[in-house]
């Protein structure tokens, strides 16, 4: 394709649009009015930043256009010092794709000098440029004049007005967008296209391969690249006083008498409490109901099939494999749909920016950011939509770290396993009258996975090292309302991209563990079958029948593999106090931890799995080997506690850390990591006893 | 290095204070600085100190910036 940047758009023809500007200057809310729902998300080959592609259609007097338009991510230079700023800047100059037919720099009209830096750059690529003066509703409150045909006349480009919010000046923008040049105007002498290309990466590795010592290029690039902007802001400083009309003082009052509670000693963090229990609350308990109507029009579904489909190998895969797999990954929606709502009302109200400012000092030293705290707050609720929330972490070390220690917090799913647990080996005993023993017990297992996030992410900040140098000089943006419909989309967004990236991982293993569980050594399982039918024939009452299917699963269940392997590992988890039919209930919920309940009942032919008080009863029933003891005594649930509290045991977190990270060797330490430390503890832990 | 220590750096600045930037210390902070709009020559007021005394805020040219007082201290300020 021939995309020589003088060449004027042809009517009815395909635009490529790139999106560029500040981080805050309102480029995703620009972004959204434009395309509203009619968005792509993919990625970027080689990095973890999300490609956010939309479409517009529209005519213009007789000539169609349709735009495709990329919501680059947020930078403040053609100098990368981010991952996200280095897509940005390789785009731009086509290094990896034909560079876009038009680039729209997005600018903070009420901001213009700082932003004009980056819109100085791009005109100097000699690519179509259209500059937008975004929220010019806030120019205009603070009584800021821009000059628009003069900034048109000193730029050399195209420039208009926009208010994304009420949607004004988008129209002009399209028609603005098919009329894009080439500036004439040049914001450094001699700067050419090439130069740009000096500070990317790619460039980088090849010096470094080159000289195996890229110490004096960079510091001549450095050199370089501070001259560039004194000498741009120099110029920008000119076009600033010749354009720009703003009140000697500036009145930003609003914003800073609410900072002054939302950053106040005692306030601050009294609000940020109430802000993380508002959140937590709501993925806990709210996302409760649409979870309970999807797991249970899943389970209706599934009695529906099992009912109808004629019996046999593929119906009982497409029922307890893909169907049972498929409710696996849907009902997390709720939850990710509600925290990603929280977040962007956080984000873009500006409160996001006060967290990490009034949490930094006190993160830092675990080697975490301010911004840690939403995921691993969150992280209490469910890790998944935690860790699809770190994107707001810009510096990578911290947000691997938070992405890596987010699983350790107790999440909903270890709750059943918590109750059944301790309710197998405590008495209901009152402490101090009010206080119930049980619950001091589930108290401190939130305690231990707290602790443990804690500690493992200091020993991290020690072990991690990462190129890229870390920064806090961050922006904090004036209040604003969050624009709900934005938040919206974003939302949509990130449920398509769990569902279509982790989704295939997570069905991918439901179905194995499906087989596991549901096939074996062929000989002793034909058997079985045969047993079992028989004997079903012979049954005189429901009842009995029921009792029979139950007894008849458990000993299924025993001749599978899955029952096979955990055997085999018997002598692997014996020093955590644990048998075969606990290693069973370890690879079947291996899956997700919350079906550690369900196998165990089903291993204990316990009638009704839904309620914890018949898997309980069979529990405690169980005795010891030749002896009178109960075997689930104090020693063992309290390892098989620590054990939970600290293993991996869910295949929907592993697939987000791998879609967030693109690393299968970060995915694998984490789980390496977390089961070591669940099998030490327990160990140490039944030993004590 | 005697001249250095003795210079007013960002982070001993008080809330409410204000000062011009003269220079910077530490090359690739420098450039990240500039681009946030603290160019030599240019006026900054210390707006806000988080509660665990850092990081700190700064407002200039007309809008707000955050940094830890680490950073802050590779700007050298005007006397």
């Amino acid at each position: 394709m021939e995309t020589s940047p003088q060449k004027i758009i042809n009517s009815t023809s395909k635009i490529s649009v790139a999106l560029i500007g500040n981080p805050n200057s309102g480029k995703t809310t620009l972004f959204n009015a434009l395309t509203g729902l009619n968005q792509k998300t993919g990625n970027y080959p080689g990095v973890t930043v999300d490609k956010h592609l939309g479409f517009t259609k529209f005519k213009i007097s007789e000539n169609n256009y349709s735009l495709s338009i990329t919501d680059l991510p947020g930078a403040y230079s053609l100098y990368p010092k981010s991952i996200d700023e280095e897509v940005t800047c390789k785009v731009l100059l086509g290094i990896e794709n034909n560079p876009p037919n038009v680039a729209v720099v997005v600018t903070d009209a009420s901001n213009l000098k700082r932003h004009l830096l980056l819109a100085t750059q791009v005109i100097d690529l000699k690519i179509p440029t259209v500059l937008v003066l975004n929220m010019i509703d806030e120019a205009n409150a603070q009584e800021i004049k821009i000059d628009i045909e003069e900034l048109k006349r000193v730029l050399g480009i195209e420039v208009v007005s926009v208010n994304s919010r009420n949607k004004e000046g988008l129209e002009e923008l399209k028609n603005k967008i098919t009329l894009a040049n080439v500036s004439t105007n040049s914001f450094y002498e001699n700067i050419k296209l090439e130069t740009f290309k000096l500070g990317t990466s790619d460039f980088r590795k090849a010096i470094e391969n080159q000289f195996h010592n890229d110490k004096i290029y960079r510091h001549q690039l450095n050199k370089f690249e501070e001259a560039d902007s004194l000498y741009r802001f120099n110029v920008i400083n000119y076009i600033f006083a010749k354009t720009v009309k703003s009140p000697q003082h500036i009145t930003k009052s609003v914003s800073e008498k609410i900072d002054k509670i939302l950053t106040h000693p005692v306030f601050g963090y009294g609000i940020l409490f109430l802000v993380l229990l508002i959140v937590f609350q709501c993925i806990f308990f709210i996302a409760d109901y649409p979870m309970g109507w999807i797991e249970n029009s899943f389970s209706f579904f599934m009695q529906k099939a099992a009912a109808n489909l004629p019996a046999g190998q593929l119906s009982d895969l497409l029922v307890n494999g893909i169907l049972a797999g498929l409710s696996g990954i849907v009902v997390f929606i709720p939850q990710i749909a509600l925290l990603f709502f929280f977040i962007g009302l956080l984000e873009d109200s500006g409160y996001m920016a006060r967290v990490s400012f009034i949490m930094d000092k006190l993160f830092r030293r675990f080697g975490l950011n301010g911004k840690s705290v939403i995921p691993i707050v969150s992280g209490v609720a469910c890790a998944v939509p935690s860790i699809l929330g770190t994107r707001t972490i810009s510096n990578t070390k911290e947000r691997l770290i938070t992405i890596f220690v987010t699983p350790l917090m107790s999440c909903s799913a270890r709750l059943p396993v918590y109750t059944l647990l301790i309710s197998l080996m405590m008495p209901d005993k009152q402490i101090l009258g009010i206080f119930n023993l049980k619950g001091f017990a589930l108290m401190g297992m939130y305690l231990l996975g707290f602790a443990a996030t804690l500690i493992t992410a200091f020993i991290l900040k020690l072990i991690v090292k990462t190129k890229e140098k870390s920064y806090f000089i961050m922006e904090m943006p004036v209040y604003r309302t969050p624009q709900l419909k934005s938040i919206g989309i974003i939302v949509v967004n990130k449920i398509k991209i769990f569902l279509w990236e982790a989704g295939k991982i997570i069905l991918a293993i439901s179905i194995i563990l499906w087989y596991l569980s549901s096939h074996g050594p062929s000989k002793s399982f034909h058997i079985l079958e045969k047993n079992y039918t028989e004997q079903e024939t012979w049954a005189e009452s429901k009842a009995k029948r029921m009792e029979l299917r139950a007894i008849y699963e458990s000993h299924k269940l025993e001749a599978s593999y899955a029952g096979w392997l955990g055997k085999k590992m018997e002598p692997i988890i014996k020093p955590l106090g644990f048998d075969w039919k606990i290693g069973i209930a370890l690879i079947t919920s291996f899956a997700a931890r919350e079906v550690f309940v369900g196998t165990m009942a089903t291993i204990y032919s316990a009638n009704d799995k839904e309620s914890n008080k018949s898997v309980r009863e069979k529990l405690l029933k169980e005795k010891e080997n030749n002896s009178e003891k109960p075997k689930y005594n104090e020693a063992v649930c309290w390892s098989l506690l620590v054990f939970y509290a600290f293993a991996m045991q869910c295949m929907s977190t592993m697939a987000v850390v791998y879609r967030e990270t693109k690393s299968w060797k970060w995915m694998m330490s984490q789980l390496i990591y977390m089961s070591g430390l669940a099998y030490l503890s327990a160990f140490v832990t039944y030993n004590l006893f | 290095m005697l001249t250095l220590l003795k210079m007013k750096t960002l982070d001993q600045l008080k809330i409410g204070e204000s000062a011009v930037i003269k220079s910077f210390s530490q090359r690739d902070l420098a450039l990240k600085f500039m681009e946030m709009g603290c160019l030599p020559g240019e006026k900054i007021t210390l707006t806000n100190i988080a509660p665990m005394g850092d990081p700190i805020a700064i407002e200039v040219s007309g809008y707000q910036l955050s940094m830890r007082k680490k950073e802050a201290s590779t700007v050298l300020l005007e006397e």
